[in-house]
This record gives C-alpha cells, sequence and structure tokens, in this order.
C-alpha cells in the first residue's frame, strides 16, 4: 500500500452534505474487474453533462482545482454503499486526502485501505478551511504531528494509532494478520467442540 | 465494552469471536460466513493471486451474482462489462473452490435473500459481505455489516476482519402497528428521526413489542436500512420466531445439532441491565405510512404530509440541502405527497423483494389495472422466491393488473444492469436508497412500503394506503 507522510497543496471546496458513494462514482463503472482507471468518472454526474462533456463550472473541472489533491466537503462524506471503488476514484484522481466534519463507517476504512486519509474536524474548523479551499490557499497536512495548516490556521486532527502506523508505513494488513495465522487456526479448533453445526460445512 | 456485567446481544457476539489483540492494538474478528457477489469481489481475488495466498477456508464463504445480472433474457448477457464480472466470480469461485450459484441455479437471487433462504444465516453468527445491506442479516440476531473490497481479500485470506467495538444504541418500538402501517415505515420513520448519520460509530439493536411482533421477513426489512440510519450493523434479538424461520432450511444446523444451536442461540439476547451508550423510544401510534420526498433517505414525510418548504430548516446547510433536493426532484414546497404523479413503479430488493412482500402487493392490486401512464416492474428477490410467487398465482395477478414479471436480482434498486429510470422520471420504489441518480441518471426516486408502491400503481399517483379501496 502507498504510504502518506505529509501533503501540500491547494484543496477543492465541495461544500455539500451527504455525498454518498453514488456521487462519488457511479454504478455503470463498478463493472469495472480493476482498481485503476476510475479517476476520469469521479463525481461523474456532477462532472460531465449528459453528453458527456465536461461540466465547466464544477470545482474539479477548474483550474487549480482539477490538480487538487485535498478535498474538503460537507457533513457524513461517503454515505451509502461499501463500494471501494469510492476511495479508488478519488485516489486515481489524485486526491489523496479528504476533510469533512463526519464520514460513513465503511468509506473512512476503505480509505485506509488504499492510503487515501480522512480528516474529521470541527464545523467551526470545516468552514475556516472551506473558505481558506475557496480563496485557494495552499494547504499542508502533517500527519506525523497530526495538523493542518492553512494560511494562519493550524488545525490539529486526531486519528487511531494503528491506521496513522499503517499509512506512515504502507503496511499490508493481510500480511500482518497472517502472522497470527496460528491463533486463528487455535480459535477454529475450539468452536469445532463448542459450536459444531457451524463448521458442518456443506 | 467491558467483560463483566450485563451484555448486550452485540458485546455477546463480538466477545464470542475474538480471535485476539494484534500487536497494533487492534482487534482480531472471527468470520463465521462470508458472501460474495460479482461487483465488489474481483480485486479481491486478484489481490490474493499477486501474492499467492490461498482462500484459508473456502466452505465459509458463499457466491452468487445479483448486481450486474440482466432480469430478462437471463442465457445472455448483452453487457460486455457485466458479462465479464460475472464470468469472472464464476471462475474465481472455482478456482477456489467456493460454492456458487450460477445465474441458472433456481437459489441465485440477491445475496441477503439467498442467505436467510438458505438457512445460511443464524442467530449469533458473524457475516460479512462486500456490500452495505449485510445489515439485513441482524434480523437474525447476527453481527453483519458491509465490508470494502481490500476487506474481502483479507477474510478470504484469514477468515477475519480487523475492527474495533461499536458503540451501542438501542430503538425500542412499542405499541400495536397502526392500520396501514408497517416494517418498511417504521424504518423509514426511524432513520427520519435520527438522520443518515444518527448511526454512525453504532450497531443498532432493535426491540420493543412491535419489533418483536414482525415475522422475520419484517425484521429483515427493518435491519436492512440500519446503513441508511449510518449504522454499521442492525440486530434483533433471535427468539422462537427466528428459530422457526431457520428450522429445516438447507444449510440450517441438522437434527443432530439443532437442540445444541437453540441452546446457545436463546442464550444471546440482551441481558436486562444492559447498557447502551444511546437510547431511543418510540410510540408506534405516532408512525403513520411513510414516503421519501427527497434524495436522502432521512428525507421522509407521512403520505398524508407536504413536500417541506427550505425556509422551514433550521440550519443554512440544511436549507441549502433541501432547495438542492427539491430541484433535482423536480418537487415544490407544499405540494402534496398525494398529488405527485408517477412514471414508473419498482417493488423488488433486497429491502422488499420477499414472498410476503409480493403476496401483499398482490392482495391490493387483484382484479385491478394499472395506471395507465406508470410501467410497474416486479423483481423477486431470488429464484425460489420467484417459483414460490408462482406456486401461488401470484404471478398471474400481478401480470393481469399489468406488471412486468421479472427474474430475479437487484434490477433497479441500483440500475447496474439494463433496468433503469430516465432522466427526470419519478419512481415509486421499494428499495433503501434514493440518491441522486440511483436508479438512472436524473431518475426520482420515492421510498415507500410495497402496500404503497402497489396502491400507487393502481392510482398512478402516490397512494395512502388506508384509503385505497
Ligand atoms: S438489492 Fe439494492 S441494496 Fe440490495 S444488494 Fe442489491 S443493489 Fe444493494
Amino acid at each position: 500500500m502507498d504510504k502518506f507522510h505529509s501533503l501540500k497543496g491547494i484543496a477543492a471546496p465541495l461544500p455539500i452534505v451527504n455525498i454518498d458513494t453514488d456521487m462519488i462514482i457511479p454504478k455503470q463503472f463498478l463493472k469495472t474487474i480493476k482498481r485503476t482507471g476510475l479517476g476520469v468518472s469521479l463525481f461523474y454526474e456532477m462532472r460531465y453533462d449528459n453528453d458527456g462533456n465536461l461540466i465547466k463550472d464544477f470545482v474539479l473541472n477548474t483550474s487549480p482545482y482539477d490538480q487538487s489533491k485535498i478535498l474538503v466537503a460537507g457533513d457524513n462524506f461517503g454515505c451509502g454503499s461499501s463500494r471501494e471503488h469510492a476511495p479508488w476514484s478519488l485516489k486515481d484522481f489524485g486526491i489523496r486526502s479528504v476533510i469533512s466534519t463526519s464520514f460513513a463507517d465503511i468509506f473512512y476504512n476503505n480509505c485506509f485501505q488504499n492510503g487515501i486519509l480522512p480528516i474529521v474536524v470541527s464545523p467551526e474548523n470545516l468552514d475556516q478551511l472551506m473558505t481558506a479551499a475557496k480563496n485557494q490557499i495552499e494547504f499542508t497536512i502533517d500527519l506525523p504531528e497530526q495538523v493542518i495548516k492553512a494560511g494562519n490556521h493550524l488545525i490539529k486532527f486526531e486519528i487511531e494509532d494503528f491506521r496513522k502506523e499503517r499509512l506512515l508505513q504502507g503496511l499490508d494488513d493481510i500480511g500482518i494478520t497472517l502472522g497470527y495465522k496460528d491463533k486463528i487456526i487455535a480459535y477454529e479448533e475450539d468452536k469445532k467442540n463448542k459450536k459444531p453445526w457451524l463448521f458442518k460445512d456443506n | 465494552m467491558s467483560n463483566q456485567g450485563p451484555k448486550t446481544l452485540f458485546d455477546k457476539i463480538w466477545s464470542e469471536h475474538l480471535v485476539g489483540q494484534r500487536e497494533d492494538g487492534t482487534n482480531l474478528l472471527y468470520i463465521d460466513r462470508h458472501l460474495v457477489h460479482e461487483v465488489t469481489s474481483p480485486q479481491a481475488f486478484e489481490g490474493l493471486k499477486i501474492s499467492n495466498r490461498p482462500v484459508h477456508r473456502p466452505e465459509a464463504t458463499i457466491a452468487v451474482a445479483d448486481h450486474n445480472v440482466p432480469t430478462i433474457n437471463r442465457q445472455n448477457i448483452e453487457d460486455p462489462q457485466s458479462k465479464i464480472q460475472v464470468e469472472t466470480l464464476a471462475k474465481n469461485t472455482k478456482e477456489h473452490g467456493i460454492q456458487y450459484f450460477d445465474l441458472m441455479d433456481q437459489r441465485q437471487g440477491i445475496v441477503h435473500i439467498i442467505g436467510p433462504e438458505q438457512g445460511i444465516t443464524q442467530p449469533g453468527m458473524t457475516i460479512v459481505c462486500g456490500d452495505s445491506h449485510t445489515s439485513t442479516h441482524g434480523a437474525f440476531g447476527a453481527l453483519a455489516f458491509g465490508i470494502g473490497t481490500s476487506e474481502v481479500e483479507h477474510v478470504l485470506a484469514t477468515q477475519t476482519i480487523v475492527q474495533n467495538p461499536a458503540k451501542n444504541m438501542r430503538i425500542s418500538v412499542n405499541g400495536e402497528l397502526p392500520f396501514g402501517v408497517n416494517s418498511k415505515d417504521l424504518i423509514l420513520y426511524i432513520i427520519g428521526k435520527i438522520g443518515t448519520a444518527g448511526g454512525t460509530g453504532h450497531v443498532i439493536e432493535y426491540a420493543g413489542s412491535s419489533i418483536m411482533g414482525l415475522s422475520m421477513e419484517g425484521r429483515m426489512t427493518i435491519c436492512n436500512m440500519s446503513i441508511e440510519a449510518g449504522a454499521r450493523a442492525g440486530l434483533i434479538s433471535p427468539d422462537q420466531t427466528t428459530f422457526n424461520y431457520i428450522k429445516g432450511r438447507p444449510y440450517a444446523p441438522g437434527t443432530e445439532h439443532w437442540d445444541q444451536a437453540v441452546e446457545y442461540w436463546s442464550s444471546l439476547p440482551s441481558d436486562n441491565d444492559a447498557n447502551y451508550d444511546h437510547e431511543i423510544v418510540i410510540d408506534s401510534s405516532e408512525i403513520d405510512p411513510m414516503v421519501t420526498w427527497g434524495t436522502s433517505p432521512e428525507d421522509v414525510v407521512s403520505v398524508k404530509g407536504t413536500v417541506p418548504n427550505p425556509s422551514s430548516a433550521k440550519t443554512e446547510n440544511k436549507k441549502k440541502s433541501i432547495e438542492r433536493s427539491l430541484e433535482y426532484m423536480g418537487l415544490k414546497p407544499g405540494t402534496k405527497i398525494t398529488d405527485i404523479k408517477l412514471d414508473k413503479i419498482f417493488i423488488g430488493s433486497c429491502t422488499n423483494g420477499r414472498i410476503e412482500d409480493l403476496r401483499k402487493v398482490a392482495s391490493i392490486v387483484k382484479d385491478k389495472k394499472i395506471a395507465s401512464h406508470v410501467q410497474a416492474m416486479i423483481v423477486p428477490g431470488s429464484g425460489l422466491v420467484k417459483k414460490q410467487a408462482e406456486e401461488e398465482g401470484i404471478d398471474k395477478i400481478l401480470k393481469d393488473a399489468g406488471f412486468e414479471w421479472r427474474e430475479a436480482g437487484c434490477s433497479m434498486c441500483l440500475g447496474m444492469n439494463p433496468d433503469q429510470l430516465k432522466p427526470g422520471e419519478r419512481c415509486a420504489s421499494t428499495s433503501n436508497r434514493n440518491f441522486e441518480g440511483r436508479q438512472g441518471r436524473g431518475g426520482r426516486t420515492h421510498l415507500m412500503s410495497p402496500e404503497l408502491a402497489a396502491a400507487s400503481a393502481i392510482t398512478g399517483n402516490i397512494s395512502d394506503i388506508r384509503d385505497f379501496t
């Protein structure tokens, strides 16, 4: 997995609440069997008109936001389906961090699996960052220090230690868990005795 | 969450499945059953291949294609990409020795319909699937939740998942349900009350006499939409209704283990004095048949109500979001809900695509015709639901009324297959999401119960089942 240490750049403002995963990447793009190539379809219905032409005033279609690595968005970002195509498309577009007041659980988790840092801030801080993004002020996100800098705003954020460590080191989660394989097998042996109907494998 | 003292249903399942703690402080939770479908699994199997990892316990996984399958002309999937995806699932499951219900198998259907139908879903289990509506299985008192594709790969490789415990929330609904009000209205009402982020970080346990009085199918409708309330999972205590439902199904415990299983299942309900981080109590008499007016499942109103006015919103953000929804939905504030004219009716999905739903619809539309300006489609949740309905003559009643009768699948719940709304078309839908573009670009969705959708099909407007004769 890609590592994440720090990030610098102009953030794109998307002041809409409840941005769901259908908005992030509509269903017609879920037919792929690959993880890559979804960036052009990110926010498809907001980004393109019925004929597939770019909608010029949508934020990610305008310079400098078309190069943004950071997204500042309204509350409850990523609600809806479990599709990991949502973080895949964000990442393929180049977005490595999303800032909001809250995230849906599955989306939040999916981000970390893909080297994307979702950051939760207070409503006041979100307002400040949204304004800074609109004014094209440069953001710096520093994961080791857990701060966002934008102009004269300096905002601390929380992140669970294990998630931070995994992002910093780009760790392979499955590899780590397979280190506990003995424990998993011991668990299964124990349950085979206690709950045999669960192992009536047919 | 402590190990001593009274426990909730969630706490009990959680501690029973803890394999241990990893060095990074995270918990490894054992997964009893893993359900796999074609859309969120190809990249997971590819990941296994790249790192040369086997599937740890293939027998614990069941696969089916549902999201992307046509509901007519099954033999030939026209969309080449859909076809590749379905074929990829067939190939991957074969390669790893995973049981797969293919498109011609009568057991094929929506993954959350077939789990319970086959008796795969049982109390006290942990169940995951690369799909957010995995919460459906919580109706059996199983801890069931949706996961992303990377986690699908993790479960395939290790039969565990990395998780931290959720918070406990209990929503109790008490009292007899008023006439015309059923499980779909209940859950829509709850989502309207707590909001789409109301359950974030929580597992919601539904309790109270109204909930426990529901059939298993009604309970599934409730738990299904837990995710629309932002919750990680929904749970309902298993009871005799649950056991009766499971008994005798193909994957249910056989006679040799049945009593032992029931004894264990009976120990699962939350202890009386268990502690919840959050409690909500609802009196069922306050609930009407509900309909969504907007583009979020929390945008609900009584079918007797009107489209809200943005100026009545409490915050500026809320006002903007109502305005945006109304513009998308093509609705004016103050419009009576029953004055909203429909183009399409969709009955189906993992929320309301089961036999009881079909029976209700049939009883309402029997000897009637759908309005001439609407197109109505009914998509059974599984091949077996379809078969059952045909045996009961339900298909005939529906077809006579003017409904299209389809093969099983997700269909227009998400419109990945050819079943889609056209821009501006307005649909009464028994599914679970009314997001912008969900049923097709520019399509306008009104979520409601099968009863309301059936009545609305006949009148051509959104209709209150209580006025319907
Ligand atoms: S019926 Fe709809 S909500 Fe249910 S699994 Fe299929 S697409 Fe998802």
